[in-house]
C-alpha cells in the first residue's frame, strides 16, 4: 500500500501521457473505475477485483482485493466506483445485493471496509457523491434507492422510485442535493437528497429499460439516457419540464454513457449487446459517430476516461477479459470513410446534388449550370485541432434547374393513361398503342409499337383485324416475306427522322396521317426494281383511297428538311406491307436522295444494313419468307434496355407487358423488376394510381405482384356503435355485435361481404345478387334502391 | 367446449337431421376442457367477467376456434391477453419462416413431450396452410433442414443446460440446408413456447378438441370411456385417484395458514439472522441436487403412442436420464446473461416486435396477483411466486445471486416439488393425483396461475439457454 501512495505521488497532478495498450484480465469486467489522479483503474468483475496501475507503456497489476480462498458472493460485483475525493475510499455493488465499501489504505490483505445487506436484489449501481466524502447512494433491482452515510453502519436514508428496478444512480454535478435515477420501466426520476418521500421530478425517457445516465460535467441542466431502445437522449434539466434538446440513435442497446471531458458536445457509449464497439458521438451530427474504438471482442462493460479534464484518453473493460486504453488520435473515425454527398429533387423537378468540394472542384470538366449553381461551403471548425474537428467538409451545392422542355411530363401522363396493356388481342394493343403515341408526337415510339406487332404478330392473327391496307390485300405471304434487311433500313430511319423531327411540332401528325400515300408513289417508283405482283396491287388501292392525302402531303414536305423530299428507295416496299394503318414515318424517308444517307445513322437497335443490298433485298429476299418471332428477341431485348437507358421506362415495361411470354424468357428478372419498380414510382409520383396498379397487376414478377398485397386492409366501422372496428371485420369490440350481418339471411358475414355505396346495407355476395335479381330496393328494408353491377 | 350458441344452435340441428340419415354422431369425450377442473367452473368464468368474455370473442373471431387452453386460462384474463397475442403473432404474422414450417415446428416441440392434444391440433393447422401431408409420417418425411432441428428441440426440451454454440453453428452452417440467424430465432421461440405450453397443457390436465382424435367418441355414451390420448400420458386410472384425492382432503385443513405464517416469518426475521455466502451458495447446489432426485411420480417406462412418437427421433432421450446418473448441471449465473438485458435485445434484433411481446408476457406470469391464498384477502404473495419461478430455474441450474434458496424449502413443500418437477421435466407423467395432492384448499384459478408461472418461468429458462448459445456464436 505503501509503494501505491507513493507511485500516487510521484505522477502527482502532471499531464497524463501514455499510448493506446491493453491487458489480459483473468476473467470478464463488469464495471471499471479510475481515482480521482488518473493513475490507477480499478477493475470489477464476478470473478475480478483488481486495482491496475497506468503506466507509460502498460498496465501493471497493483492490488488483488479478491481475497480469501473461496471469495463470497460480496465480491461478485456489478459496479464499482472509486471516490473522487478520498483516494483510498472504493464502493462495489454485489449481485447478491450487498454495498460493499473499501478502505485501501486498511493494512490488513482484506480491505473489505463496510458491508451493507439491506438491499433484497442485485444492487445495480453504486455513487460516491462527487464533494461530500461519506456520502453513498445505491440502487437496486429492487426498485429502491439507498444513501449511505460511511460513518454509521445503516443508510440514512431511503428512496423508493415505485417504478420497478433502479438501473443507474448519478449525483448531480453541479447541484448538491440532487440525483437522477433510472429505472427499467423507462422512467428517470430526479431526488433531492434532503426528500427521501417523494421524488422532484418524473419523467419517461425511453421505451424499455434505461440502462444508464450521466449529468453533463459543465452544463447544470443537462442530463444524457441511454436505454434497450437503442438510443442515447440528452435532457435539458433547467426548465420546468424535462425536455429532450437531442438524440442519437446507435445500432443497438446502450449499456454505458459517459460525457467526454472538456468538449461540451462529445459524449461516449458502449452496448450492452451484439456491439462491441466503443463510439463517440457529437450529439449535433447524431447520424455518425465521431470517433470509434474497435478494439474490443466481447461486448464493452465499462467505460470511463482517465482524467476528468484531460479528453483524450478513454479507458474500458469488456466481457473479452481485456482492459484497454484508447487513445483518442487512434480512434478511428467513420466520417473519413462515408461518402459525404447527398442528392435530391425539388417539387418542380431541379435537383441539387452536394458533394465535397474537392470532388467537385477537381473535375475539369464541369461547368456551372445558368442561373442554378450556388455554393454553400459548409464547415465545422471549432479548433484548429485536425483531430477534433468533426472531419471538416466543405460541400458544393449544385442545383440544376429542369430546362422547361423536360419538365413538361405531360406526354408521359398522357401516355400512361392512354396506353392499353392488355384486355386486347396483341396486334390491337400494338395498333392502339402506336396511334396513342403518334398522337403525342413521339413517333419512334408509335414506330417502335408497329414493329413490334409485325414482328411478333402470328400471321393468322393479322389479317383479321386489319382494317387497313392489309385488309384490302388478303396477302399473308407478303407480311411474312418482311426480310431482316428491310427491319433495318426501316429502323435506323426511324430513329433518324425522330432526330430530324423532334423540333418541329405539329408536322407529324399530318405527315402520320399521310404516310400512305407517300408509299405509294414509292411503290409505283419501285416496280421496276422487281417489286412482287401482289405488292403492286396493294399500292394501287391504296394510292386510290388516299389521294388527297398524299397530294397534302407534298405541301407539307415542301417546306420541310431536304430529307422528305428525297427520291426513294426500292426497299420501302415492305413496309407498307406491314398493314400498318398509322404507317410508320420512316416511310417518308423513301425521299432522302441516297440510301446511305439513313443507314449511316443506324444505331441502337438494328442490324446494320448494307446499302447496296438493299435494293436488292427488296426483290430476293435473302431470308426465308417465314421469320419465327424468337429471331426477333435479340433485337427486341436490345431495344428495351435502350429505351430504359434513355430513361423512358414506360416504353421498356410498356412493351415488356404488351409482348408478355414472347420477351419476358429473355430479359432476366431482376432487370425486369427494375424497370417495374421504376415505372411504377414514377406513374405513383404523378399519382396514377389506376396504371400503377394495372402495371403491378400485369407484371409477373414475383417481387412486383406482391406489391399488391401490401395495405390492403379496408377500415370499417360497426354498424352497431358506429365506431371503428379494431381487430375482426365481423364482431365489434366494443358493444359484442355481430357488425356484419347479412341483409337477406340475417348471419354473420365471414367471408365475401358485398355492400350498397349508397346505404351500406350488404350481405353475403350470393344472397345480394339473387335478391336484386327479383327486387330493386335493399333488402334490409331502408327503401334505398340498390344495384348490383 | 366452448361453443357460441348460434353455432351450438345450429350443430344441434345438424346432428339431429343426420341422425336421421344413419350418420355416425360424435359425442365429446370427458367433461369439460379440463379432467382436473370441473366443467361447471370454467364456464362460469367467462359469465362472470366481461374482460374474459370479450377476450374469448376474439380468439374465436381470430380462429374460428376456441380450445380448451385458452378455455382454461381465462381464469386470469390479462395473461390470456397476452399469451393469445404472442401467440398470434409467432404463428401468424410477419416472420421468417413460413406457415407450414411454424405449425411443424410446434409439432415437433409438442410431440417432445408427447402432447398429442398440442400435436393433433397443429397437425390440423399445418394441413390447412398447405402443408405436406408426407411431413407428418415422421421427422425423416420432413425437409433436411427441419430434420437439423431434431437435435435443438431435443436438448432445449431436456437438458438446454448442454446447449453449446457449436450446435448452433451446426444449424447455422450447413450449406444449402442451412438456418438464417432470424429464422433460429424464430424456431427456438416456437420451441420453447410449445414445450411450455406442454406442460401447461399436461399440468392443467387439458382434455383433447372434440373434433380431434380422443376427444369424441361414436359410442353410446354409456360405454367406458376410451380416450387415446390417456394411453399417450400414462395415466388412465382417474376415478381410481379421484377417490383417494378425496378421501385425504380432511387431513389437510390449515395447510394454508401454515404456508402464510411461514411467509410472515421469512419476512420478518430476514433481517436478522444473515446466512453466510458459503451457506447460500450450498442451499442453492442442494436446492438444484435434490430437485434432480424428486421422483417425479411413477417411474414406469410409459410408452409413447406411436403416433405421436413418429414426430421426433431418439423417444428415450429424457430429462430422468441423467437425473438417475447424477450428474451434475453447471451453474448459470442470471445476472451475467438475463433476459431483460441481454435476450430481449437478441431476439428483438432478429425478430422485430417478437422480443417485446416476449417480455409483456413474462412481466405479466411474473407479476400477476390478486393477493388472495385460497381463502384468504389482501396476501402480498411475492415471495411464494418468486420461490416458484426461482425454484424452476434453479432445476434448470440457473442462479440468482440475490436470492436466498433458503426460503425454496420453507415455502414448497414436497408434494408440491413433485408436481412442479414434474410438470416442467416430464410433463407427460403429470397426474390427477398430483394436481390434487398440492395446495389441496388452494382455487383451482390458483392452480392454473401456478401453471402459468411454471409454464412462462420454464420458457424464459430454455430461451436463456438458447439466446446465450446463440450469443457466443455471434461474439
Amino acid at each position: 500500500m505503501e509503494k501505491m501512495s507513493r507511485v500516487t505521488t510521484a505522477l502527482g497532478s502532471s499531464a497524463i501521457s501514455g499510448r493506446t495498450m491493453f491487458c489480459h484480465l483473468d476473467a470478464p469486467a463488469n464495471a471499471i473505475s479510475v481515482c480521482r489522479d488518473a493513475t490507477q483503474v480499478v477493475v470489477a468483475g464476478r470473478n475480478i477485483f483488481k486495482i491496475y496501475g497506468l503506466e507509460e507503456e502498460q498496465f501493471v497489476e497493483k492490488l488483488n482485493l479478491r481475497v480469501g480462498r473461496k471469495p463470497s458472493l460480496n465480491f461478485s460485483c456489478a459496479d464499482v466506483m472509486w471516490h473522487q475525493m478520498e483516494e483510498n475510499l472504493l464502493a462495489t455493488a454485489a449481485t447478491n445485493g450487498a454495498v460493499v465499501t473499501w478502505n485501501l489504505g486498511k493494512p490488513s490483505r482484506n480491505k473489505q471496509d463496510q458491508l451493507f445487506t439491506e438491499h433484497k436484489r442485485t444492487v445495480n449501481k453504486v455513487c460516491f457523491h462527487p464533494t461530500e466524502v461519506y456520502m453513498l447512494l445505491s440502487g437496486s433491482q429492487d426498485g429502491y434507492m439507498k444513501c449511505f452515510d460511511l460513518r454509521k453502519k445503516e443508510s440514512v436514508s431511503t428512496f423508493s422510485g415505485q417504478s420497478e428496478s433502479v438501473r443507474d444512480v448519478q449525483f448531480s454535478m453541479k447541484d448538491y442535493f440532487t440525483f437522477a435515477a433510472s429505472f427499467e420501466n423507462g422512467n428517470v426520476q430526479l431526488w433531492d437528497i434532503r426528500r427521501p418521500d417523494r421524488y422532484e421530478r418524473m419523467f419517461t425517457a425511453h421505451t424499455g429499460p434505461v440502462f444508464c445516465c450521466d449529468w453533463h460535467p459543465d452544463d447544470r441542466g443537462w442530463l444524457a439516457t441511454g436505454g434497450r431502445d437503442k438510443m442515447v437522449k440528452v435532457w435539458d434539466m433547467t426548465t420546468n419540464r424535462a425536455k429532450e434538446i437531442y438524440c442519437v440513435q446507435t445500432i443497438a442497446s446502450v449499456a454505458r454513457v459517459k460525457w467526454r471531458p472538456e468538449r461540451k458536445w462529445h459524449l461516449a457509449t458502449c452496448s450492452m449487446m451484439v456491439d462491441h464497439n466503443i463510439y463517440v458521438w457529437d450529439i449535433r451530427r447524431p447520424f455518425i459517430p465521431f470517433a470509434t474504438f474497435e478494439e474490443h471482442k466481447d461486448v464493452t462493460t465499462g467505460i470511463v476516461w482517465r482524467h476528468q479534464h484531460d479528453p483524450y484518453f478513454l479507458l474500458s473493460g469488456s466481457k473479452d477479459s481485456t482492459l484497454y486504453q484508447h487513445m483518442f488520435k487512434d480512434a478511428s473515425r467513420p466520417v473519413d470513410r462515408a461518402n459525404p454527398e447527398g442528392l435530391c429533387f425539388g417539387l418542380f423537378g431541379d435537383l441539387a446534388f452536394a458533394a465535397k468540394e474537392s470532388l467537385i472542384s477537381g473535375d475539369a470538366n464541369r461547368k456551372p449550370y445558368p442561373g442554378g449553381d450556388r455554393r454553400y461551403p459548409i464547415f465545422f471548425f471549432k479548433k484548429p485541432d485536425l483531430t477534433e474537428q468533426f472531419a471538416h467538409v466543405s460541400s458544393a451545392l449544385s442545383v440544376f434547374e429542369s430546362s422547361l422542355e423536360s419538365k413538361r411530363m405531360d406526354w408521359f401522363v398522357k401516355t400512361a393513361r392512354l396506353y392499353l396493356l392488355s384486355g386486347k388481342s396483341f396486334a390491337e394493343l400494338c395498333d392502339h398503342n402506336a396511334k396513342v403515341a403518334k398522337e403525342l408526337n413521339r413517333p419512334q415510339v408509335s414506330t417502335t409499337w408497329t414493329m413490334l406487332r409485325i414482328m411478333f404478330s402470328d400471321p393468322a392473327n393479322l389479317s383479321t383485324p386489319g382494317p387497313n391496307h392489309i385488309g384490302k390485300l388478303g396477302t399473308l405471304p407478303l407480311m411474312n416475306s418482311f426480310s431482316m434487311k428491310e427491319m433495318g433500313m426501316g429502323t435506323e430511319s426511324r430513329l433518324d427522322r425522330s432526330k430530324g423531327e423532334s423540333r418541329q411540332d405539329n408536322i407529324h401528325l399530318e405527315l402520320g396521317n399521310s404516310l400512305i400515300n407517300n408509299i405509294c408513289p414509292t411503290a409505283e417508283n419501285e416496280e421496276t426494281e422487281g417489286s412482287e405482283g401482289q405488292a403492286e396491287y396493294m399500292f394501287g388501292d391504296a394510292e386510290l383511297d388516299d389521294d388527297d392525302l398524299y397530294s397534302m402531303e407534298h405541301d407539307n414536305q415542301a417546306a420541310e428538311e431536304q430529307e422528305y423530299t428525297l427520291p426513294q428507295e426500292a426497299f420501302p416496299l415492305r413496309h407498307e406491307i406491314m398493314d400498318n394503318p398509322l404507317a410508320p414515318e420512316h416511310l417518308q424517308q423513301d425521299k432522302a436522295d441516297s440510301p446511305q444517307a439513313s443507314g449511316n445513322e443506324a444505331e441502337v437497335m438494328c442490324l446494320t444494313p448494307i446499302e447496296s443490298f438493299s435494293l436488292i433485298s427488296i426483290s430476293q429476299p435473302l431470308f426465308s419468307p417465314h421469320l419465327p418471332a424468337p429471331f426477333f428477341c435479340p433485337v427486341v431485348r436490345e431495344m428495351l434496355s435502350h429505351y430504359a437507358e434513355q430513361g423512358d421506362v414506360q416504353m421498356a415495361v410498356s412493351v415488356l407487358i404488351v409482348l408478355g411470354d414472347r420477351i419476358r424468357k429473355e430479359i432476366d428478372d431482376l432487370t425486369q423488376e427494375h424497370w417495374y419498380m421504376s415505372y411504377i414510382d414514377l406513374l405513383q409520383r404523378f399519382e396514377l394510381w389506376n396504371v400503377s396498379n394495372e402495371v403491378i397487376k400485369l407484371s409477373t414478377c414475383s417481387a412486383i405482384t406482391c406489391l399488391n398485397q401490401t395495405s390492403t386492409t379496408l377500415h370499417v366501422n360497426c354498424s352497431n356503435c358506429k365506431r371503428p372496428m379494431s381487430n375482426r371485420g365481423w364482431i365489434c369490440d366494443r358493444c359484442h355485435q355481430c357488425a356484419s350481418v347479412c341483409a337477406v339471411c340475417h348471419h354473420v358475414v365471414k367471408g365475401l361481404f358485398v355492400w350498397c355505396q349508397g346505404c351500406s346495407h350488404g350481405g353475403h355476395l350470393e344472397h345480394v345478387k339473387n335478391w336484386l335479381k327479383s327486387s330493386s330496393h335493399c333488402p334490409a328494408g331502408c327503401g334505398h334502391l340498390c344495384e348490383y353491377t | 367446449s366452448f361453443i357460441p350458441p348460434a353455432l351450438r344452435r345450429a350443430e344441434g340441428q345438424k346432428r339431429s337431421r343426420q341422425s336421421d340419415f344413419g350418420v355416425r354422431i360424435p359425442r365429446p369425450l370427458g367433461n369439460g376442457p379440463s379432467r382436473f377442473i370441473p366443467e361447471k367452473e370454467i364456464l362460469q368464468v367467462s359469465k362472470v367477467d366481461p374482460r374474459t368474455q370479450s377476450i374469448f370473442e376474439d380468439a374465436f373471431a381470430a380462429l374460428g376456434r376456441l380450445d380448451n387452453i385458452s378455455l382454461v386460462m381465462g381464469f386470469h384474463p390479462q395473461y390470456l391477453e397476452s399469451f393469445l397475442r404472442t401467440q398470434h403473432y409467432l404463428l401468424q404474422m410477419d416472420g421468417p419462416l413460413s406457415l407450414h414450417y411454424r405449425h411443424y415446428i410446434g409439432i415437433m416441440a409438442a410431440a417432445r413431450h408427447q402432447c398429442s392434444y398440442l400435436v393433433n391440433l397443429h397437425v390440423n393447422d399445418f394441413l390447412q396452410v398447405g402443408g405436406d401431408s408426407k411431413w407428418l409420417n415422421g421427422l425423416d418425411g420432413a425437409p433436411q433442414k427441419l430434420q437439423a432441428l431434431g437435435e435443438l428441440n431435443k436438448i432445449l426440451a431436456h437438458r438446454p443446460w448442454l446447449l453449446t454454440k457449436a450446435h448452433i453453428e451446426h444449424l447455422l452452417k450447413a450449406e444449402e440446408h442451412s438456418w438464417s440467424l432470424a429464422e433460429l430465432i424464430h424456431a427456438v421461440v416456437l420451441l420453447t413456447h410449445y414445450h411450455s405450453l406442454a406442460s401447461f397443457t399436461f399440468g392443467c390436465g387439458i382434455t383433447p378438441e372434440i373434433h380431434s382424435d380422443g376427444g369424441h367418441t361414436f359410442r353410446p355414451p354409456s360405454l367406458s370411456q376410451y380416450c387415446v390420448c390417456d394411453i399417450a400420458n400414462g395415466n388412465g386410472h382417474g376415478h381410481l385417484e379421484e377417490r383417494r384425492g378425496n378421501h385425504q382432503v380432511s387431513e389437510v385443513s390449515g395447510e394454508v395458514e401454515v404456508l402464510m405464517e411461514r411467509m410472515k416469518q421469512l419476512q420478518e426475521c430476514r433481517d436478522e439472522e444473515e446466512a453466510s455466502q458459503e451457506e447460500m451458495a450450498t442451499r442453492f447446489e442442494r436446492e438444484k441436487t435434490e430437485s434432480m432426485l424428486v421422483a417425479t411420480a411413477e417411474d414406469e417406462e410409459c410408452v409413447p403412442s406411436r403416433d405421436v412418437s413418429r414426430h421426433f427421433e431418439d423417444p428415450s432421450y429424457g430429462y430422468k436420464d441423467f437425473s438417475r446418473r447424477g450428474e451434475h448441471v453447471p451453474t448459470f449465473r442470471v445476472q451475467d446473461y438475463s433476459w431483460e438485458d441481454h435476450g430481449y435485445s437478441l431476439v428483438n434484433r432478429l425478430y422485430p416486435d417478437v422480443g417485446q411481446l416476449l417480455d409483456e408476457k413474462f412481466q405479466m406470469a411474473y407479476n400477476l396477483t390478486y393477493n388472495t391464498m385460497a381463502m384468504h384477502k389482501d396476501v402480498d404473495t411475492t415471495m411464494l411466486r418468486r420461490a416458484i419461478w426461482n425454484y424452476i430455474h434453479c432445476m434448470f441450474g440457473i442462479r440468482y445471486d440475490d436470492y436466498d434458496y433458503g426460503e425454496i424449502n420453507q415455502l414448497l413443500d414436497r408434494s408440491f416439488k413433485v408436481y412442479i418437477k414434474t410438470m416442467v421435466c416430464s410433463p407427460e407423467k403429470t397426474t390427477k393425483r398430483m394436481y390434487e395432492s398440492f395446495w389441496r384448499q388452494f382455487q383451482h384459478s390458483e392452480k392454473v396461475h401456478v401453471n402459468l408461472l411454471l409454464m412462462e418461468a420454464r420458457m424464459q429458462a430454455e430461451l436463456l439457454y438458447a439466446l446465450r448459445a446463440i450469443t457466443r456464436y455471434m461474439t
